[in-house]
């Protein structure tokens, strides 16, 4: 996946966006902060979500990871492969390990988004704040 | 109880550097903090053995009494090894497994606990046990709502009645409402449920044995809830379980069972032992503890609680329960017990009681002016009319040394089972055990 | 204890092999169930012999950490010595034969057993009323939410809002959830304990309960807890108290004198009953005056010179068990209780304040205590200095086994990172305090130098670190004849 394609939100989801259709998943920062994850619950097809709703949870052994839509829209399609493995999200988080597809309503919804530099700019300064 | 002396004390306030223990307090506002609290004072170990003896004493005529009651606690044969192994103090005073590795003992006696209900109860995957069956049928009843997102419940007016209750409150604020199936003839009325059940509910609770006794024939009734795409909420005797048909043969989803039955006294009421089973879809939806198996960090068979994320302690506020304990050592318990029963054990005994309370049931209906109320079959409780007072039976037989005839009337206000009372014949009341009951019903007409 | 594999009950299996039989019934009896309503096929039930499970059970007994053989400083657990004669009364035959439907003229043992451990427990807390029916904490407090719910309903009020402290115990969140309240978090300050400037900020007429624990998870006493129990009520809340960490309380200071209205205890903590590898417990639950009808039913009251059960209480919220509660868990508190009596209870909280700081003393001078102000019973200290060696508290507590020390509560309280909470307990003589503080010496020594010692503990277990990613990915939850 070529990174600078993506927009970035602060709780760390990635969203690619191609025409009025986008792919969402979390990023490489924030599979390593939930280590292995044990299971993914994903939204239901045809489900309409608004911005930073929550729309799937993430497992690890000890703890539990919301993931929010960055941008309103309807779930198209969900990713199966990482309901039976997911092991994907850590491996791929940013190919393989895409977790949901949806309708959106407004392309430019995305353009207040961070883009590569700002979100690695962003997770950097939060890496320190530690 | 305390590991210091007060010598040894006085060097371990110097040094945490402080010079008396009042400084350890200091955060505690002066206008609460106690002098001293009057009211009982300090016994010795001998003194307290005494003290219980006394209370023995006034508790005798009843532990000395035969035991023809049933109703949700069943008095049974306990193997000498289930006492043994369950009173190790290994067991006794160890901690929750969340430290696998401290705790393979007890991980792996959890996970072999699991499956012997699944096998019991015909059911694909169980917990770790929860406080009662009253309690696990509640936390079937929310699993049910959560799962279908529905939020109406039928349940059978034959499902015992302090479970219903218990069910009642823990069902304050959640809005679930309950709607009672009434029954016919002492078993639920099925054709009822059909007429009942509409797309708002999220189960179907049924009960077989029920609390009369009687065995409910299910047939059709997995497939009428399923259609309607609820739940169907099985609840049994797991003792009956080896020679009834299961709850997973009737086509439930969920499976509760109180397992005091199996390995565990009577102990006037508590603790007792939560059973619930679900099928495979259900897994993650199931509260309490469970145990998986998995391996070492070296490749070795390991055990360890699992699917942790459902519970209280990481989902919070969105858990599947709050449960935190649960009820481990009466699940050991209970393991202990179907092991030392065993395949053909637990048929056997089963046949015990089916052949001790027909014979109890045969032989007080031959007393005048005694009837069975219900023409069910059952498997070791029966109702019968009392031609006298019901509600002064159960006072007058244990003046004898006898405890049951609990009254229908304590419990349902329909006329119909106004004179009937409960009573349970396990395999440990023998043939002089009847007779004397027989005798004294005789005697109280 | 042993290294050799231990097999499955059902690997021992084999047909035909038994260990109790039964007396033989004819096989016309089994007539009396219909055909349709017996099982097809027997179910899967292991075939051993007695010896067989004798010895397996007691094997496994051999691969458990317990009291009797392991110290464990599990914070806010109150892992005790569980005296000896408590299981000699919990098994006398005049208490554990009894049926719960029993006339109670006939088992006035029992219910006068309930009595009397009530009004020690009303004495020891402060409280009016108590409820012994709950069958663990959690369940306390659930019931304590029911009434909350129930209360204001009476009152016609229609508050929805429950407040509670980021330290709390997970299970205060999903009670509150369970009866269909929204939680709202109260931020501990930096001190470590709730402010009153800040619960002024969440606290409105919408807000019908704050629950508290205290001391706090961090062992720290909530010094305005007064105030806060003012701004509560003067919002016309309730306040409910965790009662989870009474041991640092008991002769010192009653909850019912810091305007606390309901609380649970936990018999299997602070009250000797033992903890039995994860059940059974027991959660009374303790209420004030104006809260008393909405209890559990029945309750135990005396009626002349005879204890009765009383069911007649005006907004009962209904049952929470089957029967009365854990009775025999109750029975074991209350032999507790006796032999404790009222000037044993300071004792033992004074003693359990001693160790904890004795404790925190030492533990100090290895690792950071984040809120370093005067702890009671508990404390919480923080491995985040050792995250530079790539060891964390985990690999800590995993390598504290290898010394037979079974680790304090780890990752909690949430707002500690690398969180340890370390609660001795009354029980335990300095030099088991000494060994654990050397053993934690040696510990952070080996994180200097050998992390990978730590990192690959525990080394002197039957089993090494298991791999709980494995099993939440593949979940196997029962034996099959296929394993």
């Amino acid at each position: 996946m070529d990174l600078s394609r993506l927009k970035f939100t602060k709780t760390h989801e990635w969203i690619l966006v191609e025409g009025k259709k986008a792919t969402i998943g979390v990023t490489d920062y924030a599979q390593h902060e939930m280590t292995d994850i044990v299971y993914a619950e994903l939204p239901k097809t045809g489900q309409q979500v608004e911005a930073k709703q929550e729309c799937a949870t993430l497992e690890s052994v000890k703890s539990v990871f919301s993931v929010y839509a960055p941008v309103p829209g309807r779930i198209i399609e969900v990713n199966e492969m990482v309901v039976s493995d997911p092991s994907r999200i850590n491996s791929s988080p940013c190919d393989d390990g895409w977790l949901w597809k949806m309708d959106v309503k407004d392309e430019k919804e995305s353009d207040s988004l961070m883009n590569l530099e700002q979100y690695n700019d962003f997770i950097h300064t939060k890496g320190q704040q530690k | 109880m305390i590991g210091h002396t007060d010598e040894e004390r006085a060097k371990m306030l110097a040094e945490i550097g402080v010079s008396s223990f009042e400084e350890l307090i200091q955060n505690v506002p002066e206008s609460i903090r106690l002098p001293r609290i009057s009211g009982f004072s300090s016994l010795t170990e001998q003194e307290i053995c005494s003290y219980l003896t006394e209370l023995e004493n006034l508790n005798r005529k009843a532990s000395d009494s035969i035991c023809f009651l049933g109703a949700g606690a069943y008095d049974h044969y306990i193997p000498a090894v289930v006492d043994e192994i369950c009173s190790r103090s290994e067991f006794v005073t160890a901690y929750t497994p969340y430290q696998a590795e401290a705790s393979q003992g007890i991980l792996q006696a959890l996970f072999e606990f699991q499956t012997v209900v699944c096998e019991l109860l015909g059911m694909e995957v169980a917990n770790a046990s929860l406080y009662d069956g009253a309690s696990s049928l509640a936390e079937a009843v929310l699993l049910a709502a959560r799962h279908t997102h529905r939020k109406k419940i039928l349940i059978s007016s034959t499902v015992h009645p302090l479970w219903r209750e218990v069910v009642r409150t823990y069902l304050i604020g959640s809005g679930v409402e309950l709607t009672e199936i009434p029954a016919n003839e002492g078993v639920v009325d099925k054709n009822r449920i059909q007429e009942l059940l509409t797309d708002s509910y999220a189960a179907v609770a049924l009960q077989s044995p029920n609390f009369f006794g009687c065995l409910e024939d299910w047939s059709e009734v997995s497939s009428i809830v399923h259609n309607a795409g609820a739940l169907f909420i099985a609840i049994t005797n797991p003792l009956a379980s080896g020679i009834l048909k299961s709850p997973g043969d009737w086509g439930a989803d969920i499976a509760v069972c109180e397992g005091q039955p199996l390995g565990i006294p009577l102990s006037f009421g508590g603790p007792y032992l939560g059973i619930l089973a679900v099928k495979q879809e259900l897994m993650r939806q199931i509260p309490g503890r469970i145990v998986g198996m998995t391996k070492d960090v070296n490749g070795k068979r390991a055990f360890t609680l699992t699917l942790q994320t459902r519970e209280q302690h990481i989902r919070r506020a969105r858990a599947t329960s709050n449960i935190c304990m649960s009820q481990t050592l009466m699940a050991l318990s209970a393991l202990v017990y179907l092991c030392a029963v065993g395949k053909k054990g637990i048929h056997e005994v089963g046949m015990m009681n089916i052949e001790r309370s027909h014979t109890a049931r045969d032989r007080i209906c031959a007393v005048d002016g005694w009837k069975a109320m219900f023409s069910q079959p059952f498997f070791n409780e029966f109702v019968v009319r009392c031609p006298g007072d019901p509600l002064k039976l159960a006072e007058y037989l244990s003046t004898r040394g006898i405890i049951g005839g609990l009254p229908l009337a304590s419990y349902y206000s329909e006329p119909e089972y106004k004179n009937g009372v409960l009573f349970c014949a396990t395999e440990k009341n023998t043939a002089a055990n009847i007779d004397k009951l027989v005798s004294t019903l005789r005697e109280c007409t | 204890m042993s290294k050799q594999d231990i097999s499955l009950i059902f690997e021992d299996s084999r047909p035909g092999r038994r260990a109790l039989r039964f007396q033989e019934v004819d096989n016309k009896w089994l007539g009396e169930i219909p055909a349709g309503l017996r099982r097809g096929h027997p179910p899967e039930l292991p075939e051993v012999t007695e010896l067989e499970i004798a010895r397996h059970f007691t094997r496994l007994s051999q691969r458990n950490f317990n009291i009797d053989a392991n110290f464990y400083p599990l914070g806010s657990c109150t892992m005790k010595y569980n005296p000896k004669v408590l299981e000699r009364a919990a098994r006398k035959k005049e208490f554990i034969s009894l049926h719960p439907l029993t006339v109670p003229s006939v088992v006035q043992g029992c219910l006068r057993i309930y009595a009397e451990t009530e009004e020690c427990l009303k004495q020891i807390c402060g409280m009016d009323a108590f409820s012994l029916q709950p069958a663990a904490g959690a369940q306390g407090e659930l019931t304590g939410v029911k009434i909350c719910r129930a209360y204001f309903e009476s009152r016609g009020e229609n508050r929805k809002k429950i407040i509670i402290p980021d330290t709390a115990h997970g299970t205060n969140p999903a009670s509150a959830a369970l009866t269909g309240y929204q939680v709202i978090e109260a931020k501990s300050d930096k001190h470590g304990i709730l402010n009153p400037e800040r619960l002024k900020q969440v606290m409105d007429k919408d807000v019908a309960l704050i629950m508290i624990t205290n001391p706090n998870t961090l062992g720290l006493f909530e010094e305005h807890i007064l105030e806060i129990s003012r701004i509560a009520h003067e919002a016309g809340a309730l306040v409910y108290m965790d009662g989870a960490n009474m041991n640092a309380l008991l002769g010192i200071a009653r909850p019912g004198d810091m305007g606390v209205d309901m609380l649970h205890l936990n018999l299997h903590k602070t009250f000797g009953s033992p903890h039995g590898s994860g059940g059974p417990g027991s959660g009374p639950l303790g209420v004030k005056n104006f809260l008393k009808d909405y209890l559990p039913v029945p309750v135990v009251t005396k009626k002349g010179d005879d204890y009765v059960f009383d069911w007649g209480l005006k907004h009962s919220i209904g049952r929470v068990h089957s029967f009365y509660g854990n009775f025999l868990v109750i029975l074991r508190a209350f032999v507790w209780l006796k032999m404790v009596g009222s000037d044993g209870l300071r004792q033992i909280s004074e003693a359990a304040i001693v160790n904890a700081n004795y404790l925190k003393a030492k533990v100090r001078e290895l690792l950071e205590v984040p809120y370093d102000s005067q702890c009671m019973h508990e404390f919480v200290a923080s491995a985040v200095s050792l995250k530079q060696f790539g060891v964390r508290t985990l690999d800590i507590a995993k390598r504290l086994l290898d010394f037979g020390i079974h680790p304090p509560t780890i990752y909690f309280p949430l707002i500690v990172h690398e969180a340890l909470m370390i609660e001795p307990t009354e029980s335990e003589s300095p030099e088991t305090l000494d060994e654990f503080v050397s053993c934690l010496r040696q510990i952070i020594s080996e994180a200097h130098n050998s992390p990978e010692v730590l990192t690959g503990s525990p080394h002197n277990m039957p089993v090494g670190r298991v791999d709980e990613t494995y099993a939440a990915r593949n979940p196997v939850l029962r034996w099959t004849s296929k394993s």
